[in-house]
């Protein structure tokens, strides 16, 4: 539903647009996208198996022509010391939480753009620089950001970096789901470098089941919880782990799409313009009416303003 | 009254030690400016990763254009409502509004990492994107502002063109397009006032839409649907403050009796309007229950009490009392009051109650940020004296207008 209304205003915004400016969409400028397709690809995260080799780290960067040290570097475990975020150098780190027990093993967990069903990214954006686009990816384009960093207020995972150094050309950075590669049919690179198969790549639809299958036959390893299955509407990126994911400092959100109240608030105000003209129209006979009642006084009306 | 008054460039001395004092704040600000451009915008505020705005946005952009909603008030009280008494105040709010919008223009530019790519929302759609809206009507409306304004500049220029030397021979060209822009205007300006309140309409409360999408992030004291609402009401309540203090701070700093016959009247109208808001603002709290937050004791608690206490209560008991709107102190203290009051808030909704879920330090705004935003406020300011002293803006007794020099007293 407000899929579909959101559908419809960018319809009438669009055509709308084309008519008022003339202007016709040229590939690089092209509309941003928010498809939800059915085959849409995403990862399942099993923390239960990831044991913080940090290579997904490397890897990225790697894949992003970002600077990094050599990998041997990575099996410094020091990181772990303190919480880390994503960031405009490093587009996805991994956290450590320790154990509860002396028979238990610490958390590490992968973080990185969860790439939403509905994301808020998508819609906060002024210009529409971000697209959802068919295999499940957010990507952003560099063509059309104006460095606003609303997508940043937006986005409920606080995943959007920006360059704030940068005095020209800052970019926002974050996880591309290395769409540039799954393009051209590779693996994402962290997905493709994980020497435990922590990272499992395919149609998001599977995943879940596989998800809810493992939890089924090992309740002892996992918590009943996908996480990212419904949050914000559902995420690209989804989480298993033997304990509760508000313990691995994943943000807790209802299942409502984070763009929602607002998309249906923007629509009511916009409803095919109705409302303002409604207003327009409404002040207009208020003046009028105003303005006829006091005829004399209206020859000297032009002057003050 | 109202009368044998008619607007007339006030004859003043430009430079008093005021003024003097705001140039100095105004370059101060603009030397950290020069800092944001030519090394980032990491150089120069203490934004980052976890917050994304900051006082530019905050303070420069929502609550200036809050704080310039007296700009559309006032056309609907003068022009829609067709109240011809409030003739006199529409001039210098019309100024402030267009003054105020510009600078909010300007903020949003120098906050922008990519600034020079101001213009993509005019060709990059993106309707659900309340930012987009937001900054459509604004630019729309300074637009409409600006024609509003235009009025002035002819009545100021008409029969008055005089170029120097060789474009002496274009005087007369000039006055004939300007008497033909005069006339035009003055048929039409009816279809922009009129659009003018809406797109204040509009904007006002978009703004108030644009941290819903930030959802949980923002303290639930603020966090509601209704924040369009709220955001409208309060643009609504301040509006006429805001012309009140102008007026008696103009009337002050250039020795001029103060209306205080209208804005008194203007005053009459504070208080329902911040009753309604008031009512809003408490019925959304006891309807969300969110009153349990400030039982707590921190920074967003007191904040929330100090706007409400301060910001609305004791501005409204303070209109409602009938000694304190005859006096022109008590007025401007309760319209201070006012304006205090909703700064604080848009303060609070875009900077205190965003509370990103991962923070490693918390958000204060650097020297520099400071030093930009008050620098703005001082070259609003300035701008507003050097443009009441050049065009028709503000209303002087008639007769006195012959013999400015004596009725007017230096300070
Ligand atoms: S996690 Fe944030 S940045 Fe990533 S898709 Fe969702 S809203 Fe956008
Ligand atoms: S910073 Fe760029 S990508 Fe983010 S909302 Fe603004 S224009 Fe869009
Ligand atoms: S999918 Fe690509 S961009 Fe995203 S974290 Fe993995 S390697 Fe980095």
């Amino acid at each position: 539903m407000a899929h579909q209304t959101r559908r419809d205003f960018l319809k009438t915004a669009a055509i709308a647009g084309a008519t008022l400016t003339g202007i016709s969409s040229n590939p690089t400028k092209a509309a941003q996208q928010n498809v939800l397709s059915e085959n849409r690809m995403g990862v399942l995260v099993d923390t239960t198996v990831c044991i913080g080799c940090r290579k997904c780290e490397w890897a990225c960067k790697t894949a992003h022509n970002l600077p990094t040290q050599p990998l041997e570097s990575y099996d410094d475990k020091s990181v772990f010391k303190s919480m880390r975020r994503p960031n405009d150098k490093e587009l996805t780190v991994i956290n450590e939480y320790p154990a509860r027990s002396w028979d238990d093993y610490p958390t590490t967990v992968k973080v990185q753009c969860m790439h939403c069903d509905k994301p808020a990214c998508v819609s906060a954006c002024i210009v529409g620089a971000f697209s959802k686009v068919e295999n499940g990816s957010v990507i952003w384009n560099g063509d059309k950001c104006i460095g606003c960093r609303y997508c940043m207020v937006a986005c409920p995972f606080q995943i959007p970096a920006f360059e704030f150094e940068k005095a020209l050309k800052p970019d926002i950075k974050k996880c591309d789901f290395c769409f540039d590669r799954t393009k051209e049919g590779k693996l994402p690179a962290c997905v493709e470098i994980c020497p435990n198969e922590v990272l499992t790549y395919g149609p998001r639809e599977e995943l879940v089941r596989v998800a809810h299958q493992k939890i089924q036959l090992y309740p002892k390893r996992y918590i009943n919880y996908i996480y990212g299955e419904n949050e914000v509407g559902g995420t690209s990126w989804m989480y298993l782990a033997n304990r509760h994911f508000k313990e691995l400092q994943f943000p807790a959100l209802g299942g409502s799409p984070a763009p929602g109240v607002s998309e249906a608030i923007q629509h009511g105000i916009f409803a095919y313009f109705v409302p303002p003209i409604a207003l327009y129209a409404l002040l207009g006979g208020v003046m009028w009416i105003n303005k006829n009642r006091k005829p004399s006084d209206s020859d000297s009306e032009g002057r003050h303003e | 009254m109202s009368d044998n008054l008619k607007p007339t460039p006030i004859a003043h001395k430009f430079f008093t030690p005021g003024v003097i004092f705001l140039s100095v704040l105004a370059a101060n600000g603009l030397v950290f400016l020069l800092g944001r451009f030519l090394f980032g915008l990491g150089a120069i505020t203490n934004l980052d990763n976890q917050h994304p705005w900051g006082i530019w946005i905050g303070i420069d952009v929502a609550a200036g254009v809050a704080l310039a909603a007296g700009g559309f008030t006032t056309a609907a009280l003068g022009h829609i409502m067709h109240k011809e008494e409030y003739h006199v105040i529409v001039r210098p709010a019309l100024l402030t509004a267009m003054l105020g919008y510009t600078l909010v223009a300007v903020s949003v530019m120098i906050d922008l990492g990519r600034y020079y790519y101001i213009w993509h929302p005019l060709i990059m759609w993106n309707g659900t994107s309340v930012l987009f809206e937001v900054g459509m009507c604004v630019m729309i409306y300074l637009f409409v502002l600006y024609i509003e304004f235009l009025p002035i500049v002819t009545e100021r220029f008409i029969g008055r063109v005089n170029l120097p030397g060789v474009l002496k021979r274009f005087n007369n060209a000039i006055d004939k397009f300007l008497r033909v822009l005069d006339k035009g205007l003055n048929k039409t300006m009816f279809v922009f006032i009129i659009a003018g309140v809406v797109l204040s309409c509009l904007h006002q409360s978009s703004l108030g839409t644009l941290m819903i999408i930030a959802g949980p992030k923002m303290h639930p004291l603020w966090q509601t649907p209704i924040l369009p609402l709220l955001f409208l009401m309060s643009a609504v309540s301040v509006g006429f403050p805001m012309v009140i203090m102008e007026s008696i701070a103009t009337s002050k700093s250039f020795g001029l009796k103060p209306e205080t016959h209208i804005l008194s009247n203007l005053g009459s109208m504070v208080a329902p309007l911040l009753g309604i808001y008031l009512s809003f603002k408490i019925g959304d709290m006891v309807i969300r229950q969110t009153f349990v937050y400030l039982t707590e004791f921190n920074t967003a608690s007191v904040m929330f009490v100090i706007e409400v206490v301060v910001g609305i209560v004791i501005p409204l008991r303070m209109f409602l009392s009938r000694e304190i709107s005859k006096s022109p102190t008590g007025l401007f203290i309760a319209s201070i009051l006012v304006i205090f009051g909703v700064l604080l808030n848009r303060i609070n909704n875009f900077i205190v109650a965003y509370t990103p879920p991962y923070q490693f330090n918390t958000y204060f705004p650097s020297i520099g940020e400071i030093s930009v935003t008050v620098g703005f406020v001082a070259l609003e300011i300035l701008f507003f004296r050097v443009l009441v002293m050049i065009f028709p803006i503000v209303s002087l007794p008639f007769a006195s207008t012959l013999r400015t020099k004596f009725s007017i007293k230096g300070v």
